[in-house]
């Protein structure tokens, strides 16, 4: 029964574990403003945690650099099952302006399964506080992929002002 | 001891009250020259591919697929949100919106895809050149030809450790001259 109980009031806590694979340092001081009192995060029970083995999410900041890449799959495999990671930054979401460089793999999805992305260079402490909200279904989901199409075709130069006159009032008309 | 130092510490933190934002559950708007998603007006843009041209993450790319539509893609995975395809139109059909809360579990979600007509020249049924007309500049200038990231990269893989078989490739595969 206490466990139950425990499993009701303190699940979903995620203890997190920050993973630094390359990156400027921007996003790391961004996850750490996240931690600060101003935007406490312990309202949802995320924690720091030091060990790979004691996290169940990882924050993988920067695009994985060669280096970093054997230590960042090392890191992932040490976490306990089931584990969640969260790419932050634009780096690890897809590169970053380094995404087709020789020593960059271009992207924290190269090294590990990415969960979930937080674009921004560096992401506001709202951005990263609104991802990991949407990862525990708090929010609803506000990207969406946006499609634009011109449906009349550009007027000629020559005949522009005329054709405008035109156009405005076939508008006029289908206002009235 | 410790008890007088807890007291003062409560008696210090009574000045500033609470200062936590309650931020998921109310919104927190971002200031004003925040540089959030940039948004395309396809009203106004006229597919000059100056911010194709100009952004360094070579996030915005071009593709003809006919004579007379142009198709922009923008991949916001690797935007940096610099500004600069912003700061370059020409046509100040772009603007970096207030948007940060981009985060998704798929990357396709913040992406934008633009059909623009293109007029062209009645005398040559091809698309205007207008003021790059240095044969030079035109190379330079991305916009008026095919896009493609896998053409234009210098070397394609990396690899965990030392590959001779990857050195091999690589080292056959040369920027191609021509696009």
């Amino acid at each position: 029964m206490l466990s139950n109980l425990a499993k009701k009031f303190f699940g979903r806590s995620l203890w997190v574990y920050h993973c630094n694979s390359g990156s400027c340092n921007g996003c790391d001081i961004e996850i750490l403003n996240v931690l600060t009192p101003y935007y406490d995060v312990e309202r949802f029970g995320i924690k720091l945690v030091a060990s790979p083995r004691h996290a169940d999410v990882m924050l993988i900041s920067g695009g994985v650099t060669r280096p970093t890449l054997a230590l960042a799959k090392k890191a992932y495999d040490a976490m306990p099952e089931p584990k969640l990671v969260f790419g932050i930054g634009s780096c690890a979401t897809g590169g970053g302006s380094w995404f087709d460089t020789y020593n960059v793999s271009g992207g924290a999805d190269k090294a590990v399964p990415v969960n979930y992305f937080i674009p921004g260079c560096p992401p506001r402490p709202e951005a990263i506080i609104y991802g990991v909200a949407l990862a525990l279904g708090l929010v609803p989901k506000q990207a969406a992929p946006i499609e634009l199409k011109q449906m009349e075709f550009p007027i000629d130069m020559y005949e522009r002002n005329k054709a405008w006159e035109q156009r405005n009032v076939i508008y006029e008309l289908l206002k009235n | 001891m410790w008890l007088t130092s807890k007291v003062k510490q409560v008696l210090m933190v009574i000045k500033p009250g609470v200062v936590t934002l309650k931020y998921p559950f109310e919104p927190h708007p971002a200031p004003e020259n925040f540089r959030g998603r940039p948004h395309w007006d396809h009203h106004k843009c006229v597919g000059c591919g100056a911010c194709s041209n100009h952004c360094s993450a070579r996030c915005i790319l071009v593709r003809d697929t006919c004579q007379e539509l142009r198709i922009m893609l923008y991949d916001g995975s690797r935007c940096t949100y610099c500004g600069r395809c912003a700061d370059v139109c020409p046509e100040k059909a772009i603007t970096m919106s207030q948007e940060f809360e981009n985060a998704t579990g798929d990357r396709e979600d913040i992406t934008e895809r633009i059909e623009l007509f293109m007029l062209t020249c009645q005398r040559c049924g091809r698309c205007y050149d207008m003021e790059n007309t240095n044969a030079l500049e035109r190379l330079d200038l991305r916009g008026y030809r095919y896009d493609s990231l896998e053409a234009r990269a210098l070397i394609r893989k990396t690899t965990e450790h030392f590959d001779p078989n990857v050195l091999k490739e690589t080292e056959k595969y040369q920027r191609p001259t021509k696009l």
